[in-house]
């Protein structure tokens, strides 16, 4: 994208602040629309209707609350350290936002093509551990400390299940680039790798079942490492009040809002287009068809943003159904079952390609 | 820089001091890494406003002083300066979450002083309130718990049922919160048959609304993790403790007021007493959804047997009259204004009555000394009791598991501070 903008522009400056400006646009728009989503969700399971008032069933609620959040006072307690305090914020935004950089959102849309985009994701991403734990010792507050140590021994560990199973990944995908291997699972479904990938084979069908094992390793460790329910004991609202960010208010607390919910549609992205085909349609491209080659990308664009918010969707659907588990119990699910799955996963599937 | 920055504030010697103090460290030293935490009186999950002193090592609570009287309002001061009747609202404030339990539970101990006995009319209903009451507050019970152990979805339908009960003491009562619906010899206004009717429809749908909120729970392994074999309370210890209710029966005791001391016409009712003998937050789990289905058996019976009748004792001495003879007879009037202005005057002596709320075991300790004040009130409150046993529980949990202790002993503050 950054080099059609450059030959249209010819201006490096304004092509790569227009390209920064892209992912940025739709992570607010997706943050304006998923806390919607969150809401509504939370309230239909729970027999309530969420908010009605403002809008059409209160689809402009985000940003009352956004425009709330930017005129409150902006409070720092005094025992804080008020640079860490305020850095904070900023890093775990910038590296969840930084993390879009990398991901295809079509053939078209996607804010750098680097070759180890997916190396590039999980490096960046760990970002937001520095900044958590920033703001849990910044606060100065036993629950910040208490929530900031549980969310970096969380993350940590989880990172190495995720970091196995994009290992067997790219083992059998052969390319550290998300464009590449969301382009290799190309045309109908059962090219996607969650069903064996595009060549078919007696390999392919071998593959499903610890496809399927990986898929959901993946998931639940992502599910993990965004601290969302039943792995939100870092924010444990009953536990530890609000967990890091207990001492944040106004636009600060917001970023933390944000970039949660930009991490939440991060994660789901990566698993989308490990499994289920990035920006591939399932069925074929109706651009293709009709001989309109500019419908393809927008196409691919729906596909994408539909795999992926489905997949968000089904965080929310977990959070308001499952209850939390305790650090111990989290720790063991992690060591004890999700590692060596993933590990004999990776064995499995790295034999299986090599065969 | 400020002159008083630059000024010296240790001199050698201080600092050799200082250094030797420093190796003097040993392992023992270096392992102590514990922090004092308070919990509460401002957190979302200690039930109001009860405070906990943790002492933790990482996130395994090594020590823990529960500090109570935050909502301490002095009722039992209170009561001394108002009569009888005037203190039916403030048992309302007391377990606020079964309203109608506590005026029941009062107005009983009244009448025990005074030696009447409200018409059986009013004792049915009485008895019916009271069960109502008891699945509004395990309603309570129930959601919040589920809530803090992380299903908060759980509190929501919870509440929802609870809230239709709150319609028919609207309908009942005038109120839906702060009921004050029991009066001395009677209850303040009779039961008609919309109202019994709307009791009977709520019974009929409470069961599978109830079986898909277990639904919900229980078959969810995360939840039987957390709460198996934690914060195991056993039998001796409870005992000891003064732990009643539940809590009490989820240790293996099977006491309850309702059978061991009957009042009210529970010996005419049919219901078992659910007892568990683990003894763990599970245990208490289990047993409050347990007792919530005794509790609707019982109000089918209630609502079967209820008596036709008056529904306040003929004893114009002690019992208000209704409001519309005042206005039109004289002896009512005089009546009226004596006991609203004079008190009812019981015998002198004292009088100890318990009921089984949902919590455990309230009991009205009441010294009269003839005139129309209460001479010294005093209030067994089942919460206040419980919550002793949490410092024991809390020792050796971890953080996550207080929250599912202080759920699972369900405290209210309200109660347990007076």
């Amino acid at each position: 994208m950054y080099q059609a903008l450059y030959n249209l522009t010819s201006n490096t400056i304004i092509s790569t602040l227009i390209v920064a400006l892209v992912p940025l646009t739709l992570i607010l728009l997706y943050a304006l629309f998923a806390i919607w989503l969150e809401r509504k969700v939370s309230a239909h399971m729970q027999d309530r209707l969420g908010p009605m008032r403002t809008g059409w069933h209160g689809w402009l609620q985000t940003i009352a609350d956004m425009i709330k959040m930017i005129q409150k006072e902006d409070t720092i307690a005094a025992d804080a350290d008020k640079k860490l305090f305020n850095i904070a914020p900023v890093l775990v935004f910038a590296g969840s936002f930084a993390a879009f950089a990398a991901i295809p959102f079509s053939s078209a849309i996607i804010g750098s093509e680097i070759e180890v985009g997916l190396f590039y994701i999980i490096a960046i991403s760990s970002l937001v551990v520095a900044g958590i734990l920033m703001a849990g010792w910044s606060s100065n507050n036993k629950y910040s400390l208490l929530g900031a140590m549980r969310s970096a021994a969380q993350i940590v560990s989880y990172e190495i299940p995720t970091a196995l199973v994009v290992l067997t990944m790219v083992m059998y995908t052969g390319t550290l680039s998300l464009d590449k291997i969301s382009q290799q699972q190309t045309a109908y479904f059962w090219n996607w790798n969650l069903f064996g990938g595009p060549e078919f084979g007696l390999a392919k069908f071998i593959l499903i079942p610890f496809m399927l094992v990986a898929f959901i390793i993946m998931f639940i460790s992502t599910l993990a490492e965004v601290n969302r329910t039943p792995f939100d004991i870092p924010e444990a609202e009953s536990e530890l009040v609000a967990g890091y960010f207990t001492e944040y208010s106004g636009m600060k607390w917001g970023m933390f809002m944000l970039s949660e919910y930009a991490n939440m549609f991060a994660v789901s992205s990566i698993v989308s287009i490990l499994f289920l085909g990035g920006y591939q349609s399932p069925f074929g491209y109706l651009g293709n068809t009709l001989g309109i080659e500019w419908l393809v990308p927008i196409e691919q664009l729906f596909w994408f943003v539909s795999k992926t918010l489905f997949f968000v969707f089904v965080q929310m659907w977990l959070r308001w159904t499952l209850p939390r588990l305790r650090v111990d119990q989290l720790m063991t699910v992690c060591w004890k079952y999700l590692i060596p799955y993933a590990v004999a996963n990776l064995i499995i599937v790295g034999i299986v390609t090599l065969l | 820089m400020t002159m008083t920055s630059n000024k010296k504030v240790y001199t050698d010697e201080k600092i050799l001091k200082k250094l030797m103090e420093d190796s003097n460290i040993t392992i023992e030293d270096a392992l102590e890494n514990e922090m004092v935490i308070n919990m509460g009186p401002q957190h979302p999950a200690t039930h109001g406003v009860l405070r906990l002193l943790l002492r933790i090592d990482g996130e395994t609570v090594v020590n823990c002083v529960p500090e109570l009287g935050y909502l301490h309002r002095g009722y039992e001061k209170m009561a001394e300066e108002m009569s009888y009747i005037e203190f039916i609202p403030h048992t309302d404030r007391l377990d606020y979450t079964a309203t109608m339990c506590n005026n029941v539970a009062y107005v009983l101990a009244v009448e025990k002083l005074l030696g009447i006995e409200a018409p059986k009319r009013a004792q049915y209903i009485r008895m019916m309130v009271a069960e109502l009451s008891r699945i509004a507050a395990h309603m309570v019970a129930i959601g919040t718990y589920a809530m803090d152990v992380g299903a908060v979805t759980m509190v929501m339908w919870t509440f929802r049922e609870r809230e239709k009960i709150q319609n028919i003491f609207d309908r009942l009562a005038g109120a839906r919160f702060t009921t004050s619906y029991t009066r001395i010899g009677g209850v303040a206004s009779d039961a008609d048959d919309e109202t019994l009717k709307m009791v009977r429809e709520f019974l009929d749908q409470f069961h599978p609304a109830f079986e898909e909120m277990d639904k919900l729970l229980l078959p969810n392994k995360i939840f039987i993790n957390r709460l198996e074999g934690i914060g195991v309370l056993n039998k001796d210890d409870a005992i000891e403790l003064g732990v009643t209710g539940p809590n009490l029966r989820a240790s293996g005791v099977a006491y309850d007021v309702r059978r061991a001391k009957p009042y009210l016409f529970y010996d005419e009712i049919d219901f078992n007493i659910p007892v568990y003998t683990e003894g763990d937050c599970l245990a208490r789990y289990f047993l409050r959804g347990d007792e919530v289905r005794e509790s609707v058996k019982i109000l089918y019976q209630i609502l079967d047997k209820m008596p036709a009748g008056e529904v306040r004792a003929n004893d114009p001495k002690h019992v208000l009259p209704h409001k519309t003879e005042i206005y039109t007879k004289m002896e009512e009037l005089i009546h009226d204004f004596m006991i609203i202005n004079y008190g009812i005057n019981p015998p002198e002596g004292d009088v100890f009555f318990s009921a089984e709320n949902p919590k455990g075991e309230l009991g009205f300790y009441i010294v009269s000394n003839g005139k129309g004040k209460p001479w010294k009130l005093k209030i067994r409150s089942p919460s206040f009791c419980n919550l002793q046993a949490i410092a024991q529980l809390c020792k050796g949990a971890m953080i996550s598991d207080v929250i599912a202790i202080i759920g699972s002993l369900d405290p209210v503050m309200g109660e347990a501070d007076k």
